[in-house]
């Protein structure tokens, strides 16, 4: 099958949850086609390496290449050499490769040619260069941690002088480091350092089984738990061929959104914090506690970790559960009213929040912006909308749109998609399918599936690949903060050092997440 | 006797400032947890914060110098002596006559620019950012300051604190529609310089968008202490003035125990009240964008001009 007018053949996969085709191409047609989806403006989904080494004579290492086209999911396959692995640079096409192509030079050293960035991105010293955690002949090794001297980029001139903030902060939250070059309270540049939280998770997928990885999958970040087990079911459930029950999926989808209400309740209790509107947090927080103390009840885990399985999920719920539900609902929906009044009433509030931290629709299509900011920019990507897996497809949601692009706008998002959810999940309550709740997925030998889902934060991405044995292979999970993060660095661009915090929170973006 | 009693007014009032000053900032805490819903910390919560820290060790940069150590020494002796010129107990005080209005301002000044001086010490990029905010909202805050006085010295042909505090509270009650203006100033004046909301916020974590608190990140143990100490002294110092310049009534003006005793009454009362009206406010307000600040000082300037122009205009004559 013929994509974009381009001459690669797309096989078609067999995957009952995410429309998805691949093809193995050579480095022009992988240069060409990118170049094609990023003209139809489509976005890049992820980008990552493997080492295809022990298959056998001939074979090196690969960089996938996954884009989201209106057709469904593609992936592009490029093999790579066994010796000095290299790869074209598509940071030119794709600004927010830059970052994932560091990640896949840091991993399985296979290098990006050409003027790319080839500082280092997750290595921070702290293992050797010549060390990659994803070749299957490195071995689990320790090495004494080191202080790196990472080359930022130097902004010089008359009173510029530099603020270097993180990793670790006045209070108790994720580490990252940012280096502003400011004059005065006024910011020139920010740059992003990042990957302090390397766990060694993909290295850690090898050689499990499907079920074990999925415990795994959903530990990736802890506030997309729902998202990232379910991305990893639906690869899983590709590899087993097997379609879950209908109530399975449902299920799915209502765990979906109360971790999508929770989460939303979470960050717009702390912009109101940040603003130093204390009663702001303290009435969304109690919200989100109301919430999740009811997912431990109904479920049995306050950020519901393991309910769903590949195959389907491991909690059901009965007319007491739904009745509970549906009067949570009404109370938040009652609650949330009052409070978006408070907020929309605060002159103090909306003169922090309005034009601050500002990604203008134009920069946010350059930069290829995903999920959640990108909608509060303009971007229509919503994978309920764009790409509906069931249940979604009937449920229909509605995608939530705002186009200024700044904090307010990306508070208002929250507030229409909480709005939403509450919607959602009443429908589900109404109209979920009686039957089974689970079906046996088995592990099949040599076969690949993807997970695609959008998350609260955007589309989350799992690529899943069976060795011989039937155990993992490879397992990549994406978060789509490696697409987010690289925006913030332009939203602070002209605003001033103390509203970073508010900025960066607008966002919320994971620390953790992309970097595994 | 009148000396005797001066020096034991004195001494009453200034170990009332220093034991009750934490007392007060524990009892903003409180009410500004209850109006966010939150269970309160306990009232005594800040003494425990200053029994912990005085016998933490202190943690010294190594390219610390001496001003730096000497620094929160000099800060808290600044807001012990501001906190016992204040007339707050009585007028008849042995050290009122070795201070008046404009030394008082000076002697926040003193304390603000060597601990800007500390801040940079050290040389990390928090302590010069917060110094150039502590600096900014200074000089904006001084001026309006010191015309707030101005208009209270007209009123009682005085700069001494303790006679124009005498002079509002023993005349007959008359509305000085002068002093509405002068109070209203007095209080963005004092949300400013005592870093609350709007202007700054004393509870964040956010490195980025602190003042005082960026200042002061670099210190620990005894010094820390003794910050903390001597900024809840400034708060004190600058209620019992709010209180002694726009409220005075109740003050001892005669030597004499029962004096000081209803004086002492009336002004807890009146410090509680005023505690529940900040934390009030803190919680009603969000903070402002830091190049807000000139304008709020600006406004709280303007309102004591206009102080002084009402006073010029409508009660010069009286």
């Amino acid at each position: 099958m013929k994509l974009l007018n381009q001459t690669i053949d797309f096989e078609a996969l067999d995957n009952p949850a995410v429309t998805s085709y691949a093809a193995r191409v050579n480095a022009g047609e992988l240069l060409t086609f990118c170049a094609a989806a990023r003209k139809a403006k489509r976005p890049l989904v992820a980008l990552w390496g493997s080492d295809e080494r022990d298959r056998g004579e001939g074979f090196g290492f690969a960089l996938h290449t996954a884009l989201d086209l209106s057709e469904g999911l593609v992936c592009l396959t490029l093999p790579l050499a066994a010796e000095n692995p290299s790869f074209p640079d598509l940071a030119p096409i794709y600004p927010v490769a830059n970052r994932m192509q560091r990640a896949v030079m840091d991993t399985i050293g296979a290098m990006p040619e050409g003027d790319a960035d080839r500082r280092p991105w997750l290595r921070h010293a702290n293992w050797p260069a010549d060390f990659w955690p994803l070749r299957n002949d490195a071995k689990d090794a320790q090495f004494e941690a080191q202080n790196e001297d990472y080359a930022f980029v130097r902004v010089e001139g008359d009173g510029v002088h530099e603020i270097a903030v993180g990793p670790i902060h006045a209070g108790i939250i994720e580490p990252g480091h940012f280096r502003f070059s400011v004059t005065g309270e006024s910011v020139l540049r920010l740059e992003q350092r990042l990957g302090w939280t390397h766990k060694g998770i993909e290295r850690r997928f090898k050689g499990m089984g499907l079920s074990d990885g999925a415990r795994l999958a959903g530990r990736v970040s802890g506030d997309s738990t729902v998202a990232y087990a379910w991305a990893y079911a639906q690869a899983a459930e590709a590899i087993g061929a097997v379609t879950p029950p209908p109530r399975a999926l449902w299920l799915r989808a209502l765990l979906l959104e109360r971790e999508r209400i929770i989460n939303h309740l979470g960050d717009l209790g702390y912009l109101g914090n940040d603003v130093a509107l204390a009663f702001g947090l303290m009435q969304f927080m109690r919200l989100k506690e109301d919430w999740v103390r009811e997912n431990a009840r109904l479920f049995g885990h306050r950020f519901m970790m393991d309910r769903i399985v590949p195959g389907g999920v491991s909690v059901d719920i009965d007319e007491d559960g739904k009745r509970a539900i549906a009067a949570q609902c009404d109370v938040l929906e009652g609650e949330l009213h009052a409070l978006k009044d408070i907020y929309d009433d605060h002159a103090g509030l909306q003169d922090r929040f309005l034009t601050t931290g500002r990604i203008t629709p134009q920069l946010a299509e350059t930069l290829g912006v995903i999920g959640l900011a990108g909608r509060a920019s303009g971007q229509c990507w919503d994978l309920r909308c764009n790409h509906p897996c069931a249940p979604y497809d009937q449920l229909q949601p509605h995608m939530q749109l705002e186009h200024n692009g700044d904090v307010a706008a990306r508070a208002l998002v929250r507030f229409g998609e909480v709005k939403a959810s509450l919607d959602l999940v009443r429908k589900i309550l109404r109209e979920m399918p009686d039957g089974d709740i689970r079906s046996e997925v088995r592990s099949d030998a040599n076969k690949r599936g993807f997970g695609w889902i959008e998350g609260w934060r955007g589309d989350i991405f799992v690529a899943l690949e069976t060795g011989s044995d039937g155990k993992i292979r490879r397992c990549h999970c994406h978060d789509p903060s490696w697409q987010i993060w690289p925006a913030l660095e332009h939203a602070i661009i002209d605003n001033i050092v103390p509203d970073f915090p508010l900025i960066n929170k607008s966002f919320n973006l994971s620390y953790a997440g992309p970097d595994l | 006797m009148i000396t005797f009693y001066a020096f034991l007014a004195q001494l009453i009032e200034l170990i009332a400032a220093l034991l009750l000053a934490p007392l007060l900032v524990g009892w903003i805490n409180q009410c500004r947890a209850w109006l966010q819903n939150r269970s309160a910390p306990p009232l005594l919560q800040t003494y425990y914060t200053l029994h912990k820290l005085f016998h933490k060790d202190v943690l010294l940069a190594h390219n610390a110098s001496p001003l730096f150590r000497a620094v929160p020494y000099l800060i808290f002796a600044c807001m012990a002596l501001a906190s016992a010129i204040v007339p707050t107990l009585s007028t008849t005080l042995i050290l009122a006559p070795a201070a008046d209005a404009i030394a008082f301002v000076g002697l926040f000044a003193l304390a603000r620019l060597f601990i800007a001086l500390a801040a940079m010490d050290v040389g990390t990029a928090f302590g010069s950012l917060g110094s150039r905010r502590e600096m900014l909202i200074g000089f904006l805050a001084e001026p309006a300051l010191l015309l707030i006085f101005f208009t209270t010295s007209l009123i009682s042909h005085s700069t001494s604190l303790s006679s124009i505090v005498k002079t509002l509270a023993s005349t007959d009650f008359i509305i000085y529609p002068s002093l509405a203006f002068a109070g209203t100033a007095f209080v963005m004046v004092s949300l400013a310089e005592n870093a609350r909301i709007p202007i700054d916020n004393p509870t964040t974590h956010l490195e980025l968008t602190m003042i005082h608190e960026a200042m002061i990140l670099e210190y620990s143990g005894r010094h820390l202490a003794l910050i903390e100490w001597a900024s809840a002294l400034k708060l004190f110092a600058y209620s019992c003035l709010g209180i002694a310049l726009f409220i005075p009534y109740g003050i001892s003006a005669t030597a004499g125990i029962m004096p000081l005793l209803t004086a002492a009454a009336s002004m807890l009362v009146k410090l509680a009240a005023m505690g529940f009206g900040l934390a009030l406010i803190e919680t009603l307000s969000a903070k402002m964008r830091i190049f807000r600040a000139p304008e709020f000082l600006g406004t709280a300037f303007l309102l004591a001009v206009l102080a002084m122009l009402v006073h010029l205009l409508l009660e010069v004559g009286k």
